[in-house]
């Protein structure tokens, strides 16, 4: 079986060709093409206030100050860790996910639940009347990825009100700063309207003063 | 709804517009004629035959082509599952990533080189870059590659008449490789990363929150990660190659991977690309265009069957959250409504439910939702899709080789009924083509019902479902026919790390992959043997309406028959517990 010796060779060979044709140039051509021509996008599209990095434009954050709008509801806490967590090991690094619940689980129906009174409460606590709108789907449901950057732009109007009340910003100008980080859809037809939750956030921030830009 | 239908339908056309001069093209490229990118690419070409001594014009017998796709293939695996072995030694792990332990090394590298891709790790805590890069990117590109191969294979085993080759297996790998996967690639890579893909080598970004977020026990958070890696090159091949594991857990619904309404139509397009341009090809090189298009208005039918009814599915959402009081899933200018839960606000309803069409039609398995948490019949949709044995376009090259294995069913079942010798492409059918059709048709419904009727009664794999009653069932049932159907997307709640899983599911993927594989290979070597039979009034067209129908019935009878039972238990008893 002189003739299967030389297959096994020349497959040997051809994988290893290919490793370093696929598996190394390939990938490093492109990290150097990624560089040169899209800078900001290869490496993350990080937001900098003040020359510190405060985000990606890309990945949602967590936000709790009632003054700021809320991102959808995340499995895996916006990849959040305390200082504790850190140097003990519990922080696993950096994850995505989401609580794959099935569409009639009684977790998810519990949890919408719950998700719907707080939104009620906090409304009423903040803006000082009882809630009388609807509150919208992607609301009360977590995202795939945990890591969703946008809220649609229904969830921000119904969130408007407790953002204006809490950071003395009027109605308006939140709406403004809404309307500013709206993402439209593509030709008016491909993907969604959303906005921008964490520029929406910096945006504010700026204006209460959280934040201070140096000119 | 307008806007939906709007927005499906030009994708779908600027899929075809492109996959009809992509079907000519690796038609040329197959053949060995010249194409624009000859000149620039023959020397690369002709360096990598010289290095490895192959004589591009000699030709294998169905034997030989197999024995070689066996060695390459036995190699890929053993050089993958020594890379996730030996992970946390080798170079360019920069978040110190350890190696992989073996039951969950054996099953991403069997995933992998069967083009499968199942995801029992998360890529952003348990893969290196070297792993990324040097591993699994080169076998999206390998084992695409050598799908497509077989493909040609059985093309030139229909169009040669009283010979035995069937074309040269490491000339095919190497022409694929070089002209149609890595320019694509390449394309598609730059495309994404101008949309925000990431693709560095550096380490993951930690960030200073504007706002501290102070949790439950007092304990105040500062910081936020944001992953990094050489993203896009691979994204991009997993799309184009039918692959489909993403680079980060949560796939292509991670904003780095698919972070805009255009990078996730470029993918889209991606998934189908290859699969579609390949009927045209077929078409082409069989020199009877209309053959090529009647399988691929068959297949086009059932994807928009399928697109339609997930996309009803979630749209109309679940009883139960419509019931809540003071909250509105219509569909609105504001927002997208429906069924939310596992999907991203950047692709709503219409978005999510058309790439898990895609996704589970092609044998891609890459997701931008998660399908666990789909309504039932939104989710059963996938799951027959992947059970009817990756048919509907398919993973490139398998795809359409198992789709011309239900032809042959077709034609013998016709040919039945009519009391005629069946043929196709002007080649008899006969008793051994008809006994490699039916392991062909038959090895995914049989791996998929034994291995999950076997897994059910394992209590270890109790402990690994994500919710109870139905549903259960159904993650484990969408487990073995993901694997079972080389897609390898995933029910994503079922906590499949386990060596019980990762080995079953291992045996499952590399059974399905190479028997019917190996079955189209002999197919192809007999069919080159046999002589062109002329045609008469009594031979039954393949390319009109009549045959198109008959195929799509023949397809759903063997899928319906299989899975009706399991599906009940499934899916369907699920849907009834939600509307009661």
């Amino acid at each position: 079986m002189k003739s299967f010796g030389s297959y096994f060779k020349r497959a040997l060979i051809l994988t290893l060709a290919l490793l370093v044709i696929c598996g190394i140039l390939y990938p490093l051509v492109l990290t150097g093409l990624g560089q040169l021509f899209f800078n900001k996008q290869a490496n993350g599209n990080m937001i900098e206030v003040n020359g510190e990095a405060v985000g990606s434009e890309l990945v949602g954050q967590a936000f709790e100050g009632d003054e700021y709008f809320h991102g959808r509801v995340s499995s895996v806490n916006y990849n959040t860790y305390t200082e504790e967590e850190k140097e003990s090991g519990d922080y696993a690094g950096v994850s995505s996910g989401t609580f794959n619940y099935g569409a009639t689980n009684e977790d998810l129906e519990a949890r919408v639940k719950e998700d719907v009174a707080a939104f009620k409460e906090r409304y009423k606590a903040v803006v000082g009347e009882e809630f009388t709108g609807e509150i919208p789907a992607d609301m009360l449901t977590a995202s795939g990825s945990g890591l969703d950057p946008h809220i649609s732009p229904a969830n921000a109007e119904v969130q408007t009100p407790i953002v204006a009340a809490a950071s003395g910003l009027s109605e308006e100008e939140v709406a403004q700063i809404v309307e500013n980080n709206t993402e439209h859809k593509v030709l008016g037809i491909f993907g969604e309207e959303k906005v921008n939750v964490l520029k929406c956030n910096i945006e504010i921030a700026e204006k209460i003063g959280a934040i201070t830009t140096e000119e | 709804m307008e806007n939906t239908i709007v927005q499906y339908g030009l994708c779908i056309a600027i899929l075809v517009a492109l996959a009809v001069p992509l079907g000519g093209y690796i038609g040329k490229v197959m053949n060995g004629e010249k194409v624009f990118l000859t000149r620039l690419l023959s020397p690369v070409e002709r360096l990598i035959y010289r290095t490895l001594k192959i004589n591009k014009e000699e030709q294998m017998g169905w034997k030989k082509y197999a024995v070689s796709i066996g060695a390459f293939s036995l190699f890929s695996f053993v050089f993958l599952f020594l890379i996730l072995l030996l992970q946390g030694v080798l170079p360019l792990n920069p978040q110190g990533v350890k190696g992989m332990s073996p039951d969950l090394a054996f099953n991403t590298a069997v995933s992998y080189v069967t083009n499968t891709n199942w995801q029992a790790y998360k890529g952003e805590v348990s893969m290196s870059y070297f792993s990324q890069m040097a591993g699994l990117t080169v076998q999206n590109f390998v084992s695409a590659a050598v799908g497509i191969s077989v493909l040609f294979a059985l093309i030139r085993g229909f169009v040669k008449v009283k010979s035995e080759g069937l074309g040269n297996f490491w000339a095919d790998l190497t022409r694929i490789l070089l002209y149609i996967l890595i320019p694509l690639s390449i394309l598609v890579s730059v495309l994404l990363v101008s949309q925000g893909v990431v693709q560095n080598l550096n380490r993951n970004e930690t960030v200073e929150l504007i706002e501290p977020v102070v949790t439950e026990d007092g304990d105040e958070i500062t910081e936020a990660t944001v992953p990094m890696g050489p993203a896009a090159s691979q994204i991009a091949i997993k799309q184009l190659g039918t692959n489909g594991g993403g680079v980060f857990g949560t796939n292509s619904a991670f904003p780095l991977e698919n972070p805009t309404a255009l990078s996730n139509l470029i993918e889209l397009i991606s998934i189908l690309l290859i699969p579609v341009s390949l009927c045209f090809t077929f078409g082409r090189n069989i020199r009877d265009k209309r053959q090529g298009v009647a399988l691929f208005s068959a297949m086009l039918i059932l994807l928009l069957l399928a697109l339609s009814a997930t996309f009803a599915a979630e749209q109309s959402g679940t009883p139960q959250l419509k019931a809540q009081e003071s909250v509105n899933i219509e569909q609105t200018d504001g927002q997208a409504g429906g069924n939310m839960e596992g999907k991203e606000a950047r692709f709503g309803i219409a978005d999510s439910a058309m790439w898990a069409t895609f996704t589970t039609a092609a044998a891609n398995g890459s997701v931008n939702s998660m399908h666990d948490s789909y309504t039932p019949l939104g989710g059963a949709v996938p799951l027959l899709l992947m059970q009817i044995g990756e048919v509907v376009f398919g993973g490139a090259g398998s795809g359409l080789y198992g789709m011309i294995g239900f032809a042959i069913m077709t034609v013998f079942i016709a040919g039945l009924m009519v009391g005629r010798t069946p043929e196709y492409l002007g080649k008899k059918i006969e008793a051994h083509e008809m006994k490699m059709a039916c392991i062909i048709c038959l090895m995914t419904s049989v791996a998929i019902l034994a291995g999950s009727g076997i897994a059910a009664l394992v209590p270890a794999v109790e402990k690994s479902v994500n919710n109870t009653g139905a549903h259960a069932l159904t993650e484990i049932l969408y487990a073995f026919s993901s694997a079972g159907g080389n897609n390898g997307s995933s029910f994503a709640g079922l906590a499949a790390n386990t060596v019980f899983l990762n080995l079953s599911l291992g045996i499952v993927m590399a059974l399905v992959r190479f028997i019917p594989m190996m079955a189209i290979l002999s197919v192809a070597g007999n069919m080159a043997k046999k002589k062109k039979t002329a045609v008469t009034t009594g031979t039954l067209s393949t390319c009109g309406p009549l045959f198109v129908g008959l195929l799509i019935f023949v397809i759903l009878l063997i899928g319906a028959l299989s899975f009706l039972p399991a599906l009940s238990l499934g899916p369907i008893a699920e849907y009834f517990q939600m509307i009661g």
